[in-house]
């Protein structure tokens, strides 16, 4: 059941600040289809440099759509130094508390809100440009996960979960996220766990065949079904080597996330070992 | 656009009395597959066992003696509506219990063998079950675990159920009617097969009973499980069918009752709303499959005519009469259904934010439905007590909110742009 406030609904069912700007100052969009919610934010600013019209197109769960319209009222006539102070915890305050699980949906009207800024500076985006992707389901970077387990005190992978979504897919990151949760707090990371007995060794070949049959089974179809392709190029051992074509509509916000859904699917269905690359590129270069 | 064809004409049951009071006069109820209205006859059924016949069956004297009789009468009606024999039946606390009685059973009767064979779609009650068994741990038998794929239309491939099938499998559980998309698997042949092959086979009905007739006197079907709030009768109740000369090994340990397979004092009230709930269920077969059929194929038309770039997950031959799960594009679940929540209409979604993970449905993702759909599938499930002007009503508010949430969406507007 939805534990939502009546600020919630309110903004859900009857948001003020939907629809496009054109020609936007700011112009930005965190998330994507594949994960479930994506965010674009768009804004235009007057003469003193103040934000004199915003605008924002959300998928997402009512949550999500809550989240965006409180932060353009947020947003609207402040200059973009005010703007930049604005903090997730702001935007869930503005809308008398979000579930914990939905914590993440105020984190993304803050990324969305420090990547319009950023790219309208020019600036690097700290959190997506300079991290490290640790979460690959949800493309989430150690960044993103440090700077909220600092702001909000968080001492769990599940809480880290609730903000940031890291860790709430395949939970091949949950190591990863120990680590960062550790050092954010300063003890030494917990004893890794006794490594599961090893899964019956699979041959080269084997292991080939079954990539080509999850590809072929699992992973094309998703991709073709968005206008895209993918290409096995090479196995070795655990490394594989793919190239992504046609027209992936959907990942160009974050084709991080698009390799790293992949590489979660080969683990899952295939081997916890594999490492994906994508090698798209050298090989339309050469 | 031509309206749908009007509804068959058989009568449906009269409505439910708390509809008549008025304090749910403004809920349209499409979500039976996760649980049913108890039926105003199964509630009178169950109310002298809260009154004056409180006895314990299995007491010695007379007052209580006399309330074992009563079991056995609800015993033989859910036995009817299966076709099997009343011996063949134990009563359990839900259809999970049951599912977790027959899997651990399997095992604990082939103790040489150590693979089990389920699908990549089954209920949690079956698949976290069979994915811990999969798990290595200390002190704990380990068992390899194939989870059979599903195509695109969310069906098996039977040949590759014979394939999978080797000296080691020691069960098959394969569920008969899928929950989300109510796709129904060939479980005759599937039986065979196992027969075949000297397999334990086991399937979860819970969403098939009272929905499609079974006569398990001619099914090739060693255990089967259901449960009562399906079809019904209230939560808390369940039965696990196990064929007459199937070796079993009781997962509840206790008392001598149902015949040494489940400790523990049956709950006679709900023992007896079960069978009523059997009983009405086995007048009401014709009307849910001709009646209740008929309402959804008029709710999924006039759906998809109403909303552009919405389908149907899910094979529409093989299925249940009562389900449809129909994907928007390029919208988000748990929007849509708290948006039908303001008009009183209840449904379910396999998107992230309902399925208390952040990702869409294991049902969704095994038959490769597109992240572009996944996230926007919604399930409609009716009863028998569900009429037309219900559905007339949901098809009227839904497609608006559609277009509401895919002008807020950043996604799918050249593609729907085209669509016009
Ligand atoms: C297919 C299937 N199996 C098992 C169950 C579990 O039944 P119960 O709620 O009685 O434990 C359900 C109900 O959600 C179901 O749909």
């Amino acid at each position: 059941m939805w534990d939502y406030t009546e600020k919630v609904k309110e903004h859900f069912l009857h948001p003020k600040n939907v629809g496009e700007i054109p020609n936007p100052d700011l112009d930005a969009t965190v998330g994507n289809i594949t994960c479930g919610d994506a965010l674009r934010l768009m804004a235009k600013l007057d003469k003193a440099g103040r934000i004199a019209e915003a605008k924002f197109q959300t998928f997402g769960c009512a949550s999500a759509i809550a989240s965006s319209d409180a932060l353009i009222d947020l947003i609207k006539g402040k200059t973009l130094d005010e703007a930049a102070t604005i903090t997730n915890d702001d935007i869930a305050r503005f809308l008398g508390g979000l579930p914990e699980a939905k914590m993440h949906c105020s984190v993304m009207g803050m990324e969305a809100l420090q990547k319009a800024i950023a790219t309208y500076r020019k600036t690097p985006f700290t959190l997506e440009d300079e991290g490290k992707i640790v979460c690959r389901c949800f493309g989430v970077t150690d960044k993103l996960i440090e700077k909220v387990v600092r702001e909000h005190n968080l001492r769990t992978i599940e809480e880290v979960t609730h903000y940031t979504k890291a860790g709430g897919g395949c939970g091949g990151c949950h190591r990863e996220i120990e680590a960062i949760l550790a050092r954010a707090h300063g003890r030494a990371p917990a004893q890794a766990a006794p490594a599961a007995p090893a899964p019956r060794a699979m041959t080269n070949l084997q292991r080939i065949n079954r990539i080509q049959e999850v590809i072929a089974s699992e992973i094309r179809p998703l991709l073709q079904a968005d206008g895209g392709d993918i290409e096995l190029v090479d196995v070795d051992a655990t490394h594989v080597q793919v190239a992504f074509r046609g027209h992936c509509a959907y990942c160009r916000v974050s084709d991080v996330t698009l390799k790293g859904s992949v590489e979660a699917k080969l683990r899952e269905l295939v081997d916890p070992e594999i490492v994906v690359e994508d090698v798209g590129d050298k090989l339309d270069k050469s | 656009m031509p309206r749908p064809p009007a509804v068959a004409r058989v009568a449906p049951p009269a409505p439910l009395p708390c509809m008549k009071e008025g304090i749910m006069d403004k809920v349209i109820y499409l979500d039976n597959n996760a649980t049913t209205a108890v039926a105003p006859e199964v509630r009178d059924a169950m109310e002298p066992f809260l009154r004056e016949l409180y006895g314990n069956p299995s007491s010695i004297h007379t007052f209580g003696g006399r309330v074992a009789h009563y079991v056995e009468e609800a015993r033989e009606r859910v036995a009817h509506l299966l076709g099997a024999d009343p011996s063949e039946l134990i009563f359990t606390s839900c259809g999970t219990e049951s599912d977790n009685a027959a899997i651990r059973s399997a095992l604990a009767t082939s103790p040489e063998r150590h693979h089990i064979v389920t699908t990549r779609v089954e209920h949690p009650a079956v698949r976290n079950l069979c994915q811990l068994l999969a798990t290595p741990a200390p002190g704990r038998a380990h068992y390899r675990l194939t989870e059979l794929p599903v195509d695109a239309k969310g069906m098996l491939d039977l040949g590759e159920v014979d394939r999978v099938i080797d000296d080691d499998t020691a069960v098959v559980s394969v569920m008969w009617a899928n929950n989300e998309t109510g796709v129904v698997f060939p479980i005759e042949e599937i039986g065979a097969l196992c027969r075949k092959r000297g397999v334990l086979f086991h399937t979860d009905a819970v969403q098939v009973v009272g929905k499609m007739p079974i006569n398990l006197a001619r099914m090739p079907v060693d255990m089967l499980s259901l449960s009562g709030h399906k079809l019904h009768a209230p939560k808390g109740i369940g039965v696990l069918y196990v064929r007459r000369g199937t070796r079993f090994s009781p997962f509840i340990m206790g008392g001598h009752q149902e015949h040494n397979r489940r400790g523990g004092t049956e709950s006679v009230p709900l023992v007896a709303a079960l069978g009523k709930a059997a009983e009405l269920a086995e007048k009401n077969m014709a009307v849910e499959q001709t009646r209740v059929g008929a309402l959804r194929d008029r709710l999924e038309k006039g759906l998809l005519a109403g909303a552009p770039s919405a389908m149907v997950n899910g094979d529409r031959e093989h299925r249940l009469p009562n389900t449809t799960n129909i994907s928007f594009e390029f919208v988000e679940g748990e929007a849509i259904l708290l948006m039908l929540d303001q008009f009183g209409i209840c449904a379910s979604s396999g998107s992230a934010c309902t399925s208390g993970s952040l990702e869409p449905s294991h049902v969704m993702r095994a038959m490769g439905v597109p992240f572009t759909a996944a996230h926007g599938s919604i399930r409609f499930s009716l009863s028998v007590y569900n009429t037309e002007e219900e559905i007339d009503r949901v098809i009227e508010v839904l497609p608006p909110i559609i277009r509401r949430l895919r002008e807020i969406s950043p996604f799918g507007r050249e593609k729907l742009a085209a669509a016009k």
